[in-house]
């Protein structure tokens, strides 16, 4: 299988690669994540999926979905065999938010996306039960769900969220402790309703999880999806949208900082896919410490059917030590001129001089002046989770991720 | 009193096409309470001068000195020179994502003074000083120049320069792309400024026009990085009728 990775014109509906231009007629040029002048053919929703694990082949490395990811380092959760029991969860109650575990045929189930890899697939097919959690109310509120109990032995999970129509609600998934878990997340996001899932990675310093988030989006219908990767050994949260009905809209953000050792990754796919629907992606991350990695791929498709889109992504990182790596890689497909507007951007560098220059002007010494900046780069992200409670305890977490910094 | 001596000063930036030198040796001395304004064409180097003085890394000292009452600025760092007493009012004021004005406005405060502004009087003093320049009270919660027009911009520079009390202050084209209203709200904290603190200023400007509302002591001309001529206020009025043509006839071109 090969995937969009390096071209950011727009494939014109090619039937086979003989129908694609050469590379001195349109000035196509490879990205740097060595493919070498390859010029895709598939479009991104023809991915092959399924739920079954024994669909896929075993995973070598070199697959478009992870070849960037320390593979040698999860084969349990790739191919070997995942304990699917319920786990413990701390949830607040809320009386118009039902949780509860439900059987595999519970029919919400497999209707936000399928897996398009082997550790998903693997989760899929494992799963005995799945954590359900189901918004009505028009109100706003707030529930978070808490995860600090997975053990170490490699797992599966399932977990559904669904947003009935009109209702609304911030949904927090907090993740502490030790895990080695594989899992898919679905996001079921009714007509007009507004939903704010956010993901907070804080585990032990050695666990690993590879998580999918499949979401899909009706009629006039909103999510803000926030995922937050600060402690893990290998943390890898997919979050696939699916813009399904007609004025429908997300907003997908993410704030990674990656300490020595540590690996981020986070492939974020927007399928435009109705008329009027509107995407932004705002991804950021901060690295710090020999070996710290993080990986960004976004994907955007905007579809024949998806006419009057308006998408943008971006990706920010901030380079903080020697010996970082940070992979950025932004795909637009476009397969209608009849769009609003349709961009990317991606920068990955080293403090702002003038940023830095213009804070201690005003009498602040270098090291407070570089925190604040990094603060300020993190902070827009915090900015927009909708969770003052949360915001403020992120807040204090960014602090404590500087403070590894100093000294070096 | 305070003192503030340019001493021979010649600085040098270095450019794609080699080393290029901007300031030939200018000398200027500004004491306590004194208005000097800088006026010259575009590329004269006046910008050069503003940044020489608050420690721009871009800009490389040959020779000269700068000394605040006779302690050489050139080789303090940047923070050290603003907590000495100097600031720069700069003319692109440059935007730093995720940090309010009112977090800014206090840390700034924090490290000039040495401790913490008390906090009752510190919010009032900024309610006040954003009131005089009609800056809406939002702005406090909004991201240090995020967002603001120009005319924003150099508000939230006055509004520094009257919270943090320097001794002496540069300021760098205030007055470029005010439209008149703001220019008069940008000048009255400007003299409010110095009515409180007796800092003295120096005034970088292209016009004369900033010079109707703030009055200086001394006009400078500055061509092709030094001072050609000075005088009086009459000196500027002259500028105003005569441009700078007198002064550009005279300089070889490159």
């Amino acid at each position: 299988m090969s995937a969009a990775s390096t071209s950011t014109a727009p494939t014109s509906s090619p039937t086979s690669s003989e129908a694609l231009p050469t590379a001195e007629q349109h000035g196509i040029k490879e990205h740097s994540d060595g493919r070498f002048g390859f010029v895709p053919v598939q479009t991104r929703s023809a991915r092959f999926k399924s739920f079954d694990v024994a669909d896929f082949p075993a995973v070598t490395g070199r697959e478009a979905v992870w070849k960037l990811s320390p593979v040698a380092k999860f084969t349990d959760l790739t191919g070997g065999v995942l304990d699917g029991s319920a786990y413990d969860i701390d949830a607040t109650p809320h009386a118009d938010v039902d949780v509860s575990w439900v059987d595999r045929t519970d029919a919400r189930i497999g209707t936000a996306g399928a897996p398009e890899e082997r550790a998903a697939a693997n989760a899929w097919s494992s799963f005995e039960t799945a954590l359900a959690i189901t918004v009505g109310g028009e109100e706003a509120k707030e529930i978070t769900l808490t995860r600090a109990n997975l053990g170490s032995a490699p797992r599966a999970a399932h977990t559904i969220i669904e947003a009935r129509p009109f209702s609304q609600a911030v949904v927090i998934l907090q993740n502490t402790g030790d895990a080695r878990l594989s899992e898919n997340i679905e996001i079921i996001v009714g007509e007009s309703a507004n939903l704010t899932v956010v993901t907070v990675q804080e585990w032990n310093a050695d666990a690993v999880q590879l998580a999918n988030h499949f979401a899909t989006i009706g009629r006039d219908a909103r999510l803000k999806h926030v995922v937050v990767s600060l402690g893990g050994g290998i943390v890898r949260v997919n979050p696939s949208v699916h813009l399904a009905g007609q004025g429908s809209d997300t907003e997908l953000f993410g704030l990674y900082f990656a300490d020595a050792g540590q690996h981020l990754e986070q492939q974020v796919y927007v399928n435009h896919d109705a008329p009027n629907s509107r995407s932004r992606v705002t991804y950021k991350g901060a690295l710090q410490g020999a070996g710290a990695r993080t990986v960004w791929i976004g994907d955007v498709l905007i579809g024949r059917s998806a006419p009057g889109t308006d998408s943008y992504e971006q990706n920010r990182n901030l380079v903080l030590t020697e010996g970082t790596r940070a992979d950025s890689i932004p795909n637009l497909e476009i397969e209608t001129g009849d769009i609003l507007g349709a961009g990317h951007a991606s920068a990955t560098g080293r403090f702002d001089d003038e940023q830095l220059f213009y804070l201690q002007s005003r009498g602040i010494g270098e090291i407070e002046a570089r925190r604040l900046v990094v603060r300020g780069f993190l902070s827009e992200i915090v900015q927009h989770i909708g969770s003052k409670p949360l915001e403020e305890r992120l807040q204090g977490a960014i602090e404590d991720e500087l403070r590894g910094t100093e000294g070096n | 009193m305070s003192v503030l001596e340019i001493k021979d000063l010649h600085v040098s930036v270095e450019t794609d096409q080699g080393t290029k030198q901007i300031l030939r040796g200018v000398d200027l001395t500004i004491n306590e309470g004194e208005i000097h304004a800088i006026m010259g064409p575009n590329g004269s180097g006046k910008s050069t001068l503003a940044y020489t003085i608050a420690g721009h890394p871009k800009y490389h000292v040959d020779s000269g000195s700068i000394l605040l009452d006779g302690a050489e600025v050139l080789t303090m760092t940047v923070d050290e020179r603003a907590r000495a007493g100097l600031f720069l009012a700069m003319q692109y004021p440059v935007e730093i994502p995720g940090v309010t004005v009112t977090n800014f406005l206090r840390t700034a405060k924090t490290a000039i003074d040495g401790e913490a502004p008390a906090i009752r009087t510190w919010i009032k003093d900024v309610r006040e000083s954003m009131a005089k320049l009609r800056m809406d009270k939002s702005f406090a919660e909004r991201n240090v120049n995020e967002g603001f027009s120009g005319g924003e911009k150099k508000r939230n520079e006055i509004l520094q320069l009257e919270l943090l009390k320097p001794r002496f202050a540069v300021l760098d084209e205030t007055d470029s792309g005010l439209d008149v209203d703001a220019l008069k709200i940008v000048s009255e904290g400007v003299n409010r400024a110095k009515e409180n603190t007796g800092l003295g200023l120096l005034l970088i400007t292209h016009y004369t026009r900033i010079l109707r509302y703030i009055k200086p002591d001394f006009v400078h001309v500055f061509v092709d990085g030094r001072i050609a001529e000075q005088g009086g206020p009459e000196l500027a009025d002259r500028l105003e009728d005569e441009g700078y043509d007198r002064f550009l006839a005279e300089t070889p071109v490159g």
